[in-house]
């Protein structure tokens, strides 16, 4: 293979002037877990309202509950980020679509509310499936001891859902992380976004590849771990697969 | 609000759209999806294998390929195709590989990381008295596999998988990165061309938006008929 392997390159300054090719990397690093983690309160935030209604009993919430569902799935995330960035500004009153194009950060917010939508409809799912996997005796119960539906929800079934469907909310976060790279598409400059200016600036396409393939596996490693502590401490003795 | 658009720029492009943009993005779903399919079973074999190295590596390079980012791998593979190329014909400089291989063995090599976990769950569902009655009747692991295991396996798992291949659909969409004209970088191109973001990008959407909800439609349907045949 002749390819001119230089690991040194990170260590030497970047042409933005501002530090080490390292450093841009590691700037990109955190803008994609800033971006991941607003995407992720956001996606849980619309995941939880959208995941009750279908559960809810009433036709016209659980309709309203498939249809966004279907609205978000049956779209590419990067055509759902071209819409948000492109498509909405120009639809919108003239004033309020200047003000959103104008709006400092634009990609990031963009990103952070298009991810985030795109990942409450499969939050949403989960936590659908999860109330459903309830005996029914819980949501009898609740009723009997006198609760509302809303006290219901709160106390007694959410608290049980969530921590059943634990496990696959870790794999829904992670696949919020990784999807914030799509928004290198409408000029997110986050890891993968990073590594490829730094390819393009350097010519070190694989040394710039690596370091982020490495700091993805890192984030992937530190969730897991964490969330594994997290299902381990929350675990319902005797429900889940409690050991 | 729509008084200054032309939709008759989507009439305008149609042939291109659709003949070569519609024709990339769907060559390419379904030929990834066959290679994802092939070399998924493969490294669903290997995993499930009693090779206990040869497990460690399938689970390795599944678990590998799934924490990466697809615009990630994209990208890896965009430079690294020509230089496997390289290697492979034993020529002197890296071979120049087109827009659509190179995309293709990226989606092929990335889509087998999680065509292989559905196939191992459909291989771990078929129940163990199978597998030994294949034995019994003589059979070598490779023909139990071939005539008993596997069809089962994939029969299902059949909505799954077309499921992920829905999935795969949408995600052909990210070879944007790379500037490759498929149905979303064709519509880009006009787009771009006419100034016609709105316009495009908004039959872009109703485009995946209907084909992914008849797609899915069809697999619910196939679902509820597999599910009374068990």
């Amino acid at each position: 293979m002749n390819y001119n392997w230089n690991w040194h390159i990170f260590f030497e300054p970047n042409p933005t002037g501002a530090g080490t090719y390292l450093d841009m990397l590691v700037s990109g690093l955190w803008l994609t877990i800033k971006t991941a983690l607003l995407a992720w309160v956001i996606a849980l935030i619309f995941g939880t309202i959208i995941g009750i209604l279908r559960s809810l009993p009433s036709r016209t919430a659980s309709w309203i509950g498939f249809g966004y569902v279907e609205f978000f799935r049956n779209m590419p995330l990067l055509v759902q980020l071209f819409l948000w960035f492109f498509v909405l500004p120009e639809l919108l009153p003239r004033a309020a679509g200047l003000w959103m194009k104008q709006l400092p950060n634009a990609p990031f917010w963009t990103a952070a509310i298009g991810v985030g939508l795109f990942m409450s409809a499969r939050v949403a799912v989960q936590l659908a499936a999860g109330i459903a996997s309830l005996p029914r005796g819980q949501k009898q119960a609740a009723t009997a001891l006198g609760l509302t539906t809303g006290q219901g929800y709160r106390y007694v079934l959410l608290p049980i859902a969530f921590r059943i469907i634990l496990p696959p909310l870790t794999s829904e976060f992670l696949n919020t992380i990784k999807n914030t790279s799509v928004a290198i598409t409408i000029g997110l400059i986050e890891l993968t976004g990073q590594a490829r200016a730094m390819q393009e600036f350097s010519f070190q396409v694989f040394e710039a590849f690596t370091a982020a393939t490495v700091m993805y596996l890192a984030i992937n490693i530190i969730v897991v771990t964490g969330m594994r502590f997290l299902e381990r401490s929350l675990a319902i003795p005797g429900y889940i697969t409690g050991k | 609000m729509f008084d200054n658009l032309d939709f008759d720029v989507i009439r305008r492009s149609l042939p291109y759209l659709f003949l070569d943009g519609m024709g990339f993005t769907l060559m390419l779903t379904g030929l990834s999806a066959l290679g994802g399919l092939v070399f998924g079973t493969m490294i669903a074999l290997m995993r499930l294998s009693s090779y206990r190295l040869m497990g460690r590596i399938a689970g390795l390079y599944v678990d590998f390929m799934r924490s990466l980012p697809l615009v990630l791998v994209i990208f890896w593979f965009y430079f690294l195709v020509p230089y496997i190329g390289q290697w492979l014909t034993g020529a002197s400089r890296p071979i120049r590989v087109g827009a659509f291989t190179s995309s293709l063995v990226t989606f092929i090599m990335f889509e087998a990381a999680y065509f292989s976990e559905i196939m191992r769950a459909g291989i771990q569902s078929i129940s163990k008295g199978q597998p030994a009655a294949a034995s019994a009747l003589g059979l070598t692991y490779a023909q139990s596999m071939r005539y008993i295991v596997l069809p089962q396996a994939f029969r299902n798992m059949l909505p799954v998988l077309l499921t992920q291949t829905i999935v795969l659909f949408q995600d052909t969409s990210l070879v944007y990165v790379l500037s490759i004209p498929d149905f979303l970088g064709a519509a880009s191109k006009v787009a771009q061309r006419d100034g016609r973001l709105v316009e495009m990008y908004l039959f872009a959407a109703l485009v995946y938006f209907v084909i992914s909800c008849v797609a899915s439609y069809g697999v619910r349907r196939l679902q509820a008929r597999i599910a009374i045949v068990r």
